[in-house]
């Protein structure tokens, strides 16, 4: 059912042109965002940086090392690894091998939100464990203490699962957490222990981290479990971390719709349920970047297929709901689909007829994720809203052009050094769930099955995508836009706010959301009015409005 | 719950870099810049923000396979030159991390050799002077956070303070106190007539206005100038009661350039704010202005009117080791009695130094722990079953879960805004404690109780 707004939902292209036709030629703008660094410097940037046009898509560096020096908003591969993945688990002791500083830095709080089955269920999230390694164990190693300290995890709780993550200083002294995870296990029993190499300085951002967490998940978790459950459509939901409270939204419509979530990786799940992934019959991936690895091992190893789904949006939902019961060639499941969908809308529209005439024509720009860039372009487009210019901080190139670029994707030094599992059929547990040709035939009816178009391909013709964004750049896009709102997370906001411009995390969600499924959009609507509206923002004068345009902007920059 | 012994379980305590960066946001035109991966300078940013809510810019040498291998210089060097470019900062304030100091990288050395280049003809950066390279040791391996903010201090007046005559100065080191103590001392200095130099302030690069400019450095912070006289001041004041001489700024000062060292407790409450006052009277042959002498009365006449609302009343308090001393005197003054006195710290002084402003505490039923994580403090707090948690943000689980009043203090504040706003120090500061103090028991009984007075 379409939003009931007069105006459709997707954006009236008279708008977009208008909003984009205000500005200078992009190009001239790129050029005059590069011509200010040093020529080699120019030249590296300036491949980070284009102007879109999603009928010819130009190529994007992306996942290349931030140089020394530059200010990235980038993290690291132990952030990857258990701040992302592995941290949403309820159930699972993550053990911070290290000094105190990385264990403290990814205690989870706010961003992961969990449900245990009831208050005596387990639930080790708001824990923060370290070996809190002091000199003596630089010198001497630190296995002895981290043997101990698994015990001692193990004896305070008997959890299913111990984690442990190395942090710099491991990998450099020589402690093998691997042995050590390996023996604890055996001693232990019944409490599976495996180890991550997740050293901060591994690989270009914490995408390495996401890489090795996935290796890691699917070698010790993934198919342990062969118990069937009951359920009629089952599948598992990759990468959604249930910020917010993302996933109980989108638990809530699969729970509506008669569709059985046998996993969620990560968000709100169990070691239990991960264990026992390999029997659902669908994998659907919302955050592309962190998780897709998950998706093909899976595939190819058990023979459940995957698709790429968005429930960021009222409308994207409704699509990605639909498509999973095209997916399922099930008439019962499709007419179970529209009457959710029917019955979710009128609260949508209610609330979308008030906002949007406040909203409609406004502009953002998002500057955040791997996935995060595209899904919210969703919202805005709902909202009237055009997305001048876009970006991640740790995407690769399949992110932004599409997978197809895959095998034309550069292997460099950073990207060899995270290992590649090499993944074979389970002579047992493969089960193929649809033969190569109902695939084929699915993808030629528009069912994107076991791909990923990219975050280009939607956005304006002549808008502005640029991969690892420095303060820099962000300052000059923001002074030649001039946008309704910025997006990016905490260490972003407080610049952009500075200049006058309100900035909405789409890391935390500036502790708001849920923003995923019908109740998410609108929470989202409401927010992006309470920003873009706000009258504080009219006590601020812009740097602009007071300096001349080029004035004060010294921007000599790299040069390496 | 039984508490690991080995492991760090919710540790109550952060890592020695976070300290250093801190410090170097105090001092004028400086860029914080860590020598590791480009993930800690990330994590120590988003903490610094969350709590200031202002921008910080941490530099970092992004150390990848090779470097971790074969050492950091050329990528140290690189990124020295990369932020001089885009910041043309007047100083780098380089402090190390776990990763640097676990392979050895000399930095002294490889800073030797980076100004060397330039001395051997190669363009400088921007074209203008070098900027001053200060570098403090700073492995998260040994103490805390607070060990870095000590030690990028130390790094700093060892470079920069020179000898001279002696000026009508005084030195005050303030310990990792918030932007509101900073400017709070600052209008005590003013009002004393005392020049002064204030190391670190970053009253306003952590707590500042609009820009109606760009800025690639927030403005505020110790000019470099005016560090360097602190070689010749009359007197250095310092905030800290457990660092040790070896540690101290105003020790350096002390040995190098004659600069009498005081040291005292941070001046919260009455008695501690009385000797900082008092001292300062002395220093500046100034009599205490009648503004403070106000404030002192209205606190005085505070104390007194609220004194039956929390008599008798017990509290854990938790933190760095400085300011639990000094919290912790403060409550003995109004009545309060502190059952633990916590610290993830570890300098060896925390029962030394609190038991000589606060001899009968022993006596009290007052615990003195060092070293300890939060599963300590809950373990502890169900024992004691006190009537109030003060500290930082992170204890607001073993409250909530224990059901403790919470008055939040210090830092990290992530839970509340305006943490950068909080007033600790001084008549004033002590005030504003008091009454949230008070208004928190309030608040407790008022809430609690089954009539619902409106008149407490």
């Amino acid at each position: 059912m379409p939003l009931s707004y007069d105006k459709p939902l997707t954006m009236k292209k008279e708008i977009v042109m208008e909003s984009i036709r205000n500005f200078t030629d992009p190009s001239v703008i790129k050029e005059e965002l590069v011509k200010l660094y040093p020529p080699k410097v120019a030249k590296k940037r300036g491949k980070a940086i284009v102007v879109n046009d999603p009928e010819e898509i130009p190529q994007v560096q992306a996942n290349v090392r931030t140089v020394p020096g530059i200010i990235s908003q980038r993290g690291c591969s132990y952030a990857g690894c258990k701040g992302v993945v592995l941290g949403p688990t309820r159930d699972i002791v993550n053990i911070t091998h290290g000094p105190i500083g990385c264990s403290f830095y990814s205690w989870l709080t706010r961003r992961n939100q969990t449900r245990p089955e009831s208050p005596e269920h387990e639930n080790y999230m708001p824990y923060c464990f370290s070996t809190d390694m002091q000199e003596d164990h630089v010198v001497f190693g630190g296995e002895k203490k981290l043997k101990q300290a698994i015990q001692e995890a193990y004896d305070l709780f008997h959890p299913k699962a111990i984690a442990i993550f190395s942090t710099c200083p491991v990998g450099l002294i020589g402690d093998d957490v691997h042995a050590v995870a390996r023996e604890m296990r055996e001693k232990l029993g019944d409490c599976n222990v495996f180890g991550f190499s997740c050293e901060g300085y591994r690989g270009v951002s914490q995408s390495a981290g996401h890489h090795i967490a996935n290796n890691g998940v699917f070698k010790h978790m993934v198919g342990r479990d062969d118990t069937v459950k009951d359920g009629k459509y089952k599948l598992n939901l990759l990468g959604e971390y249930n910020i917010g409270g993302d996933a109980f939204e989108i638990e809530r419509l699969l729970d509506k719709c008669g569709i059985t979530l046998v996993a969620s990786f990560s968000g709100n799940s169990t070691v239990g349920a991960i264990e026992n992934s390999h029997m659902a019959d669908l994998n659907v991936i919302m955050c592309h970047r962190s998780i897709n690895y998950m998706g093909d091992m899976m595939e190819t190893k058990f023979g459940i297929p995957w698709m790429k789904v968005n429930f960021v949006g009222a409308e994207s939902s409704a699509k990605s709901l639909r498509k999973i019961a095209e997916y399922f060639e099930d008439d019962e499941l499709k007419a179970r689909v529209e009457e959710v969908i029917a019955g979710e809308m009128p609260q949508v529209n209610a609330v979308i007829e008030e906002i949007r005439p406040r909203t409609e024509g406004k502009t953002a720009m998002l500057f955040v994720g791997g996935s995060r860039a595209h899904h919210y372009q969703d919202l805005f487009t709902e909202l009237g809203m055009t997305t001048l210019a876009a970006g991640y901080e740790f995407a690769h190139r399949d992110d932004y052009e599409g997978r197809h670029v895959l095998p034309t994707i550069k292997i460099d030094a950073d990207n060899k050094n995270i290992e590649e599992l090499k993944v074979e059929r389970d002579p047992e547990k493969y089960t193929e769930r649809k033969s190569e040709a109902e695939i084929e035939a699915m993808k030629a009816n528009g069912l994107e099955m076991n791909g990923y178009e990219g975050m280009m391909k939607q956005m304006e013709k002549k808008t502005f995508v640029v991969d690892d964004i420095s303060h820099y750049e962000s300052e000059k896009l923001i002074e030649h836009f001039k946008p309704d709102i910025f997006c990016a997370g905490i260490k972003e906001k407080y610049v952009v706010q500075k200049m006058g411009v309100p900035l909405k995390q789409l890391h935390s969600y500036d502790y708001g959301g849920p923003y995923t499924g019908f109740i998410g959009a609108v929470n989202f609507y409401r927010d992006i009015d309470r920003m873009v509206n706000n009258p504080v923002w009219k006590k601020i004068k812009a740097p602009w409005q007071t300096a001349p345009a080029d004035g004060e902007l010294e921007a000599e920059y790299v040069s390496q | 719950m039984k508490t690991a012994k080995t492991a760090t379980q919710n540790a109550c305590k952060l890592c020695n870099p976070l300290g250093a960066c801190l410090a170097f946001r105090g001092i004028e035109e400086c860029v914080p810049f860590l020598h590791g991966s480009q993930g800690c300078a990330t994590y120590i940013r988003r903490y610094l923000i969350s709590h200031f809510k202002e921008p910080v810019d941490i530099a970092s040498s992004n150390f990848n396979e090779d470097t971790a291998v074969f050492g950091g210089s050329h990528n140290l060097k690189l990124g020295l030159k990369n932020v001089t470019q885009q910041y043309r900062p007047k100083v780098i304030g380089l402090a190390t991390t776990c990763l640097s100091e676990t392979i050895g990288d000399d930095v002294d050395m490889i800073l030797k050799e980076y100004v060397r280049l330039f001395d051997e003809g190669e363009p400088l950066p921007n074209g203008k002077p070098l900027p001053i390279m200060i570098h403090a040791s700073t492995p998260s391996y040994q103490g805390s956070h607070i060990d870095g903010f000590h030690a990028a201090l130390r790094a700093t007046v060892e470079k920069l303070a020179e000898n001279g005559a002696k000026k009508n100065l005084l030195n005050l080191f303030p310990n990792m106190v918030s932007p509101a103590d900073m400017r709070y001392l600052k209008e005590v200095l003013k009002d004393f007539s005392v020049p002064y130099v204030l190391l670190p302030d970053y009253s306003e690069t952590l707590d500042g206005g609009p820009w109606a400019e760009y800025h690639r450095i927030p403005r505020g912070g110790t000019p470099v100038n005016a560090i360097r006289e602190t070689g010749m001041a009359a007197g250095s004041i310092e905030f800290a009661s457990t660092l040790a001489a070896d540690k101290s700024p105003a020790h350096h000062l002390e040995e190098n350039f004659g600069v009498p060292r005081y040291t005292m407790a941070m001046p919260i409450g009455i008695q501690q704010s009385d000797a900082f006052f008092g001292l300062l009277e002395k220093l500046s042959e100034t009599p205490l202005p009648e503004k403070y002498g106000d404030e002192r009365r209205r606190l005085v006449d505070a104390y007194a009117d609220g004194h039956k609302y929390i008599f008798g009343k017990t509290a854990i308090v938790y933190g760095e080791e400085d300011l639990v001393i000094a919290m912790t005197a403060f409550l003995a003054e109004i009545g309060i009695t502190p059952v633990l006195c916590a610290s993830g710290g570890k300098s060896g002084q925390l029962r030394k130094r609190l038991l000589e402003l606060v001899p009968d505490i022993e006596e009290k039923g007052g615990k003195i722990r060092d070293g300890v994580d939060f599963v300590d403090i809950e373990d502890e707090a169900k024992a004691l079953n006190p009537d109030l948690l003060i500290g930082n943000s992170k204890g607001y689980t073993l409250s909530r879960k224990n059901n403790i009043p919470f008055i939040r203090i210090g830092f990290p504040i992530h839970d509340r805004f305006g943490g950068q706003r909080l007033h600790h120090l001084g008549y004033r500061g002590t005030q504003e404690l008091f009454d949230r103090i008070v208004n928190t028991v309030i608040e407790q009984r008022q809430s609690s109780s089954p009539v619902g007075y409106t008149y407490m």
